[in-house]
């Protein structure tokens, strides 16, 4: 089935914030951020951007009524800076004008003086000074002390991951208008409503009720508009509840690109024992998150990177520890995967380091240390699924694994200035939001007597295809006609106290608290088919095609006859459910416990052309097989695994966040940030999916997929560092993210940098 | 202010009054409301403002495809400018049925821009239409959900359809609904437009405006209301012919012209290649070769490669000229001979001598569409093993597009082996001196100075050398 909303989208009818026609004497309003990343604030004027033709006003912490630290974890973060700045981008002031340009003009014309002090961008040095967010974590698994004496090869290495930009095509951006009394109507590119809801609620002393937050769609969220849509939203909320008109702010791709956090850099040390056949005893890692200047979600990221820690691997010993490291980079923060990412990054670095060790194909030594029906993960749980090992075999038996690695060996014994390498990359993630409480959901369904249907719920659409599996969803369920549904967009009057559209399970959550919705109207629809029909029992009436039939055959009623009649026989057409999912919870003293629902496998064969003169390089192809569970959308899905796919690819290869030593942002505009083009990707992706593989949590056996497909990326890295090797088999590479052109080149080339350094000094 | 600017949007006919600096992206959103012209970066990176801007071509009127945020006003005079609502029909039309029926909308944002993209590929292709082609259609456009796999698969089914029907006129186009009925109307109605007063009495203007692609991102919020004149009012500046053993080079030159023009082929036979990677489809037929060299940027790519080939520059000022060899023309960042109110006319290239190889050399972050870290070119005649004549040029190692003086002349009279290569590399790594910024670190460019010299060599003398004779100690 389709997209319901492409037809929008193709024809630039589908509505953003700031596509809706523009309210009346609307203000439009731009942000003053600190352009330094640690100090005092000395000294604030903002008298010459007060006396700008057409500046209504500027507002500072002051103007703030109620709370002015925000958080939805960890309650620390400014809405406004006061005494000091943190990390360059920080807001300190927001500026409202006639027009975005006065205002940004006005932007320029505030001073400001900060005595400043050096910022700590090292997440290893924040940790070592103490700067660290929650408290460090760490999960164990048998004894890792005493497995270290059966192995008979221990490793250590380092690992150094890059951030990485979430890159929305829609920047940040909110439109608040005023309502009457103290309420405000919020249009919000949020994946967070209730977020955006509390938080201006709390700015402004007010109750919840108050705040409505409306969200039709995003231009992409990644993440990026978890917890981070909230402040700019909040600046809004503040500036049009000062002026009582209606405010629009909308950040600027340079604005959105300084101003928000990012993917965590983490620096992880790993050690590895292994015995002589490559069989993995004993792991033990260390992560040091750079979490940025404040809480963020950093602390919820961290949990989900000691939940992956070991990938799909069974190990028997395990340590996994893990600090959010407070440092002056901007708060960083959600960005698909959510910490699994750099997790296993890691897990596969170990493996590399072993197998090249012991001279073996790293794919030898992932496979026969992969996790299997009924192991034991780190934190207790068990996996319910041989996914892993499935899909790991399928990979290898449809894409001809060992004619690739044949083929690959070929062209490097006959190629000098090119080498080829090839990387298998398994994942096992685990689905549902690892802070249980949040595995919460509910939806709002309405038949008109017309028999059309409204649908709400507590889901966004970012495009990630939500509103279409809800959609088929509803079809299946009511047994009607597409053009019978109406997704409606989210919004919190009609929804109350909704998680965040985040962590993959938002049509899990969302699709089971509709479909106990639909179960409502029904019974209540066939309970008056029945009487009308004379039967007694409504369990053998079924809808199909719309229409009514009961043991399997036809009736004389149709789905329009039946909404009317119940009409008239005063039957309640709407329903409201909620949904909470069964089974899961996690003990956080003893770290143990069941904290998913379900783990969605795959494996991805990721093959590369390196060239080794001038250190880039060309993805060829990426075969990849994945277990959705039965599919609710086919193309959605498939979709969701090469959209992620890409990210993936481009965070360990060519996307290169960069801050100067002072904290500042150098990859700060598109063209010093390069996310994947049409030419990066590879001619070939082949997608195949596991058949009739059982779910009991998704919605009709469905599978969450919006974040695993992220970590195939993850094979490139490795793929390129065998044809690395190929080229310099002794040479020493870094287990250093993104693997750029650069970092290839200097790695391969060690020596002759050497020699020009020595040259030239 | 220099009046109305008319022209046609879509199917009707608008004057403004706004200033000509102001971006067309700018106004078609705020002033007109047309709001399915996205703002993604205003950089013309992303491709999401992507519009139609078409022009009178004889009796027929031809399309290209431009970011709108990388257009301005005063370029509109005359022509039609066509967004995503423009080419709206009452139902969807070719090209968004294909994006529509192969899933290849996520989000939605990027989407409009595509579409825009798409059909003036189509429209303009003509009988060269491939599914190659047609990847280079979306080389200007980002889109973060897709990973372009879907747009591709619905790219390339649009390509087998066109090809199996005749696509060769507008009334054939409207018949497929690549384009709606109004665009039969277009040409006829681009005539009857009301003439835009010209800006010629103005005195000297703060910005001179070629393609605009660089301007407008390093300046764009300042055009808005600086006093700006467009060139392309000078026809006679754009076009390559070959006369007097030298070719002359318009300075309005798009790169999409140069990379076709048989002159520029024979000299250097993958220059389009060469020239698909330097920027993005819509920004080579916007970007012109002497806005590349007076922008003045170290890492231009055009400017760079007209160094090594010792290309001479024809500047004009009060109908007087005088021409500079553009190997001396860059005295610092940014900072060139040019003198106050001088325009580039013509840029003149000395017709190699027959057995002279060329070869260009960019490395990037990503392979596309991405500024060098460095890029480099060569011009040199070898003969019987002996190098008689060298000119090398080398980008983002200097504050400007630097030749290679000293490196050049070493190669002189050589013969051409490892040995001579490698002796080469000292007097290279003291000629140039790069800077670490986001494009890599200095020692990085260093290195890759080396390996782009072996590049040139072992590209353009392949039975002489091979990168392998460079690791045979190893």
């Amino acid at each position: 089935m389709k997209r319901i909303d492409a037809v929008y989208h193709v024809r630039g009818e589908a509505e953003f914030v700031d596509d809706a026609p523009r309210p009346a004497e609307m203000l439009y309003a731009a942000v003053f951020a600190s352009p330094v990343a640690h100090g005092a604030i000395l000294s604030l004027d903002t008298a010459a951007a007060l006396a700008l033709e057409g500046v209504a006003a500027v507002y500072t912490v002051a103007d703030i009524p109620g709370q002015t630290l925000w958080g939805s974890i960890i309650a620390d973060q400014p809405l406004l800076a006061k005494d000091e700045v943190t990390y360059v981008g920080q807001p300190i002031a927001v500026v409202v004008g006639k027009t975005a340009a006065i205002a940004r003009q006005a932007v320029n014309r505030i001073s400001l003086q900060v005595e400043e002090r050096p910022p700590v961008l090292d997440p290893r040095q924040a940790f070592e000074r103490g700067h660290i967010i929650g408290s460090p974590r760490t999960f164990v698994l048998g004894d890792v002390d005493q497995a270290w004496e059966q192995c008979d090869l221990i490793l250590e290495g380092t690992c150094d991951i890059g951030g990485q930009e979430h890159l929305y095509l829609e920047t940040q951006r909110a439109r608040v208008i005023p309502q009457e009394g103290q309420a405000l109507r919020v249009y919000s590119a949020t994946q967070n409503p209730y977020a955006a809801q509390r938080t201006i609620a709390q700015m402004l002393g007010l109750p919840n009720h108050a705040i409505e937050v409306d969200v039709k769609r995003l231009g992409g969220g990644f993440g990026g508009k978890e917890e981070q849509a909230t402040l700019w939203a909040c600046l809004a909320a503040l500036a049009a509840w000062r002026t009582h008109q209606p405010v629009e702010l909308v950040l600027s791709r340079q604005e959105d690109l300084w101003m928000t956090g990012k993917r965590h850099p983490y620096i992880s040390d790993f050690k590895i024992g292994v015995t002589q056949e490559g069989k993995i005893l004993v792991y033990e890692v260390k992560h040091y998150q750079n979490a940025g200047a404040y809480a963020d979600l950093s602390t919820a990221v961290l949990e989900r990177s000691l939940f992956h820690s070991a990938n799909a691997y069974f190990i028997p010993n395990v340590r996994i520890s893990g600090a959010s490291c407070r440092t002056n980079l901007p708060p960083n923060t959600a960005l698909r995967g959510f910490g699994g990412p750099q997790a296993m990054f890691v897990m596969e670095s170990a493996i590399a380091q072993v197998a090249e060790a012991l001279g073996r194909p790293r794919g030898e030594i992932q496979s026969q240390n992969l996790l299997q029906l009924g192991d034991a993960f780190p934190y207790g749980q068990r996996l319910q699924t041989d996914g892993v090992r499935q899909t790991w075999r399928e990979a290898e038996h449809i894409y001809r694994l060992a004619e690739i690695r044949d083929r690959i060996a070929q062209y490097n014994a006959s190629h000098f200035e090119t080498k080829q390498g090839y990387a298998v990359m398994p994942v096992c993630f685990g689905i549902s939001f690892t802070a249980t409480f949040m595995n919460q959901a509910s939806a709002l369904v309405h038949v008109y007597t017309d028999g059309s249907v409204s649908v709400t719920t507590g889901g966004v659409e970012m495009g990630q295809g939500l509103s279409t599996k809800i959609a088929n969803l509803a079809v299946k369920a009511f047994g009607i006609g597409e053009q019978r549904i109406k997704i409606e967009s989210t919004n919190t009057t009609r929804i109350a106290n909704m998680s965040p559209t985040a962590a993959s399970v938002t049509t899990d959550l969302n699709g089971q608290a509709m479909l106990l919705a639909i179960e409502q109207i029904l019974a209540r629809l066939k309970s008056v088919a029945a009487a009308q029909l004379g039967v007694d029992d409504p369990d053998r009436i079924a809808i199909i095609n719309e229409q009514i039939l009961y043991d399997g055959q036809p009736t004389d009623w149709t789905w329009d006859r039946l909404v009317a009649t119940a009409f008239l026989t005063r039957t309640n057409l709407s329903a409201h459910a909620f949904y909470a999912t069964p089974g899961i919870g996690f003990d956080r003293t003893k770290e143990k416990g069941t904290p998913f629902a379900y783990h969605v496998c795959g494996a991805a064969i990721v093959e590369v052309t390196l060239d080794c003169l001038r250190g880039t390089y060309k993805i060829d192809a990426v075969k990849i097989v994945h277990d959705l569970g039965r599919s609710v959308n086919p193309l959605v899905d498939r979709g969701q695994v090469e959209g992620g796919l890409a990210q993936g690819l481009g965070w360990m290869t060519i996307e290169d966040l960069q801050f100067n030593e002072k904290g500042r942002l150098l990859s700060k505009d598109l063209s010093t940030y390069k996310a994947p083009d049409v030419f990066f990707m590879p001619d070939e992706i082949a997608i195949q999916f596991l058949e009739d593989m059982e779910n009991t949590t998704g919605p009709y056996g469905s599978k969450a997929v919006g974040e695993p497909p992220l970590m195939y990326g993850i094979g490139i890295f490795f793929a390129l560092r065998q044809a690395m090797r190929a080229f310099k088999p002794q040479g020493e590479f870094a287990f250093a993210s993104p693997l750029t052109p650069e970092r290839v080149l200097c790695e391969l080339y060690a020596d002759e940098l050497k020699e020009i350094a020595e040259s030239i000094s | 202010m220099t009046g109305q600017i008319c022209f046609l949007l879509n199917d009707r006919q608008v004057c403004t009054s706004q200033a000509p600096g102001v971006s067309v992206l700018t106004y078609l959103r705020q002033a007109e409301r047309l709001i399915g012209t996205k703002e993604g970066c205003r950089e013309g990176a992303c491709g999401a403002c992507t519009v139609l801007l078409g022009e009178l071509d004889g009796e027929q009127v031809s399309y290209k495809v431009v970011p709108a945020c990388l257009l301005l006003l005063g370029e509109l005079p005359g022509k039609h400018l066509v967004t995503i609502e423009g080419l709206n029909q009452a139902q969807l039309s070719l090209v968004q049925n294909a994006l529509v029926d192969f899933g290849a909308t996520q989000c939605g944002f990027c989407t409009p821009g595509i579409v825009v993209s798409l059909t003036g590929y189509l429209l303009a292709g003509g009988t060269d239409i491939s599914v190659a082609g047609i990847k280079q259609a979306l080389s200007g456009h980002l889109c973060r959900c897709t990973g372009y796999a879907a747009l591709q698969r619905a790219s390339a089914a649009l390509v087998r359809f066109i090809s199996q029907h005749s696509h060769a006129s507008i009334s054939d186009l409207i018949a497929l609904t690549l384009l709606p009925d109004y665009f039969q109307t277009i040409p006829a109605r681009l005539r009857q437009l009301p003439k835009t007063p010209s800006d010629n009495g103005q005195t000297s203007p703060e910005f001179w405006i070629a393609g605009g692609t660089d301007l407008c991102v390093q300046s764009g919020p300042r055009l808005a209301s600086a006093p700006v004149r467009f060139l392309s009012q000078f026809r006679e500046m754009k076009g390559i012919s070959r006369r007097d053993g030298q070719i002359h080079i318009g300075a309005l030159t798009t790169f999409a012209e140069l990379a076709v023009h048989p002159v520029i082929r024979q000299l250097i036979p993958d220059i389009q290649g060469y020239m698909a990677r330097l920027a993005s489809w819509q920004i080579r037929q916007q970007a012109t070769v002497g806005g590349n060299i007076m922008g003045a940027s170290p890492i231009g790519d055009v400017s760079n490669l007209l160094v090594a080939l010792d290309a001479r520059l024809i500047l004009q000022r009060d109908g007087q000229r005088r021409t500079v060899p553009l190997q001396g023309f860059y005295r610092g960042y940014k900072d060139t001979a040019q003198h106050p109110g001088e325009i580039l006319i013509e840029i003149v290239v000395p017709v190699p001598d027959p057995g002279v190889r060329i070869n260009v050399e960019k490395v990037s972050k990503r392979l596309s569409v991405d500024c060098a870290s460095v890029n480099s070119a060569i011009a040199v005649h070898c003969e019987s093993g002996i190098i008689q004549t060298c000119s090398l040029s080398i980008g983002g190692v200097a504050p400007i597009p630097l030749f290679l003086k000293q490196t050049s002349a070493y190669f002189q009279h050589k013969p051409l082996t490892k040995e001579t290569i490698q002796g080469a590399f000292p007097i290279l790594q003291r000629e140039i001196a790069p800077i670490s910024d986001i494009r890599g670190s200095a020692i990085y460019k260093r290195l890759l100075a080396r390996q782009l010299l072996i590049a040139h060599f072992t590209q353009l003398f392949p039975e002489l050398i091979t990168v392998r004779d460079f690791h045979e100690t190893h």
